[in-house]
């Protein structure tokens, strides 16, 4: 299976272990990923919440270099996958958005490129029964709470791949490479996006929340799918618990990390030193790293 | 402002639907756009309000509060709305509409990070994270808030110092360009 690779900007920056784990993992599952070469921002929420005009052209400039590729597109972070998804919407259901696109990026687009998430292409065009066939290393039982955020699933008509209230597709990947995906009611909930930038109080009262339910849950670590979910939970953990009391440390791993290690990957392919929360332990205790060996696999 | 809620004027509904393309005239204020909104604690008013605010035409009592800027937009009201209507595209028209009129507003944080956003990918066809950090910072004026984040990040390799090149930095800023006429249009 052949995908025109979206990174999107935070993959390169904040997020660049999501990236490297995410070519690492679909290298191991024979994914093919061809990265779009000129590839332009999505806008995010600066832009749709200031150019409506903007937020289309920009996806679509990125699309229409997409289409040149012949393959759907795979796009990693939520939010860009959510801004493609938007722009397509928009030009299919809207003759006056389609003309506008076409004014401004001076090419015709008709909304026909297919826009993936990288969950969505494990769960369903690959398929669990693939994954299962390439564990190598088991997650011994490691307790996971999947954490989808906003824009994974939400709104229904535009994203579509998962139920909107209730998604199960990490589960089910988690689970069948060996981990405890354990049930809780926040993983639909805001991480407060990028409020943690102008309104960090916000987001920490929402870190507090989800973080304080996942433990009670009894989630060993949070598995996560978006640049911002991650950054929000994991960066700002330590003022979390200054601001509402400790929580134990919970690390957040994006779900390539977690799938990467079943599958065999090493340390340094998933780029698991990245998040601030420290990782190592908690895999070390489940004998999914041999810390001796300096998190060399067996 | 008025104490009483009564009607003003319909030209405002009219022109928050006709931008946003969505039926706000349908709200039939069941409040679940309120119920679920994750912000909702901290908002002056809450979405429902707005909604039944712009039924009544009250344009100044909407694009000056502080709940608009606010919205995350997480979509669980669009989602969850009976009635269809795009809550959060709602939210985003009435960014537009204070940002346009200059209004000032208590959330003026959010459109200084949205401006030192879309500059910075106008000028590189994509973010440069610490450039558009540093920009957000001198026009909020505000150095302290975060620093030892940011120390953080540049330890894990996760903001870089220089700036991403795009090999379409020409077009981007026909982009942006043509963009801010279409909207003068809308």
């Amino acid at each position: 299976m052949k995908y025109a690779f979206f990174p999107g900007c935070s993959l390169e920056s904040t997020a660049w272990d999501f990236k490297k784990s995410t070519l690492s993992v679909c290298a191991a599952l024979r994914l093919e990923l061809h990265e779009i070469a000129d590839w332009i921002c999505c806008g995010s929420t600066p832009a749709h919440a200031s150019n409506a005009s903007l937020a289309v052209a920009l996806p679509v400039f990125s699309l229409l270099r997409a289409r040149d590729m012949g393959m759907p597109v795979m796009a990693a972070c939520a939010s860009c996958y959510s801004r493609l998804r938007t722009a397509n919407y928009k030009i299919t259901h809207d003759p006056a958005e389609c003309s506008r696109a076409e004014r401004i990026t001076g090419m015709p687009y008709d909304g026909s490129v297919q826009v993936q998430h990288i969950l969505d292409v494990l769960a369903n065009d690959l398929g669990t029964e693939e994954i299962r066939r390439n564990v190598s290393h088991p997650l011994g039982g490691l307790k996971v709470a999947c954490y989808y955020g906003c824009l994974l699933s939400r709104p229904p008509e535009i994203v579509a791949f998962d139920d909107p209230e209730y998604p199960t597709c990490m589960e089910e990947v988690l689970r069948v490479v060996g981990a405890e995906a354990i049930d809780w009611p926040y993983k639909t909930e805001c991480c407060g996006a990028s409020l943690s930038i102008t309104d960090p109080d916000v987001v920490r009262r929402l870190g507090y929340r989800l973080l304080s339910m996942a433990h009670r849950a009894g989630a060993e670590c949070i598995a996560v799918a978006c640049p911002l979910c991650q950054s929000n939970l994991d960066l700002r953990q330590a003022d979390i618990g200054k601001s509402f009391g400790e929580v134990p440390e919970i690390p957040i791993l994006y779900i390539t990390q977690l799938l990467g290690l079943a599958l065999g990957l090493s340390v340094d392919e998933l780029a698991l030193e990245a998040p601030a929360v420290d990782a190592m332990p908690l895999l070390a205790k489940h004998g999914i790293l041999n810390p001796a060996e300096g998190g060399k696999r067996s | 402002m008025n104490d009483t809620l009564e009607w003003r004027d319909i030209a405002f509904l009219r022109e928050v639907e006709r931008l946003s393309g969505t039926p706000v005239s349908a709200c039939v204020q069941c409040h679940k756009c309120s119920a679920g909104c994750p912000i909702g604690r901290e908002m002056d008013l809450l979405s429902s309000q707005i909604m039944r605010l712009i039924h009544l035409g009250g344009e100044e009592e909407v694009l000056k509060c502080r709940s608009i800027w606010l919205c995350a937009s997480c979509e669980a009201c669009t989602s969850r709305c009976p009635m269809g209507i795009d809550v959060a595209t709602v939210m985003d028209t009435l960014r537009i509409l204070a940002a346009r009129r200059k209004l000032r507003v208590p959330g003026k944080r959010g459109e200084t990070f949205y401006r030192s956003f879309l500059s910075s990918v106008r000028r590189h066809g994509r973010i440069f994270e610490l450039g558009m950090l540093t920009a957000y910072k001198f026009r909020c004026f505000d150095f302290l808030t975060d620093l030892d984040k940011a120390r953080k990040l540049l330890a894990k390799r996760k903001l870089s110092v220089l700036a991403p090149r795009s090999a379409n930095v020409a077009q981007v800023t026909e982009i942006f360009q043509r963009a801010d006429e279409e909207e003068r249009n809308r």
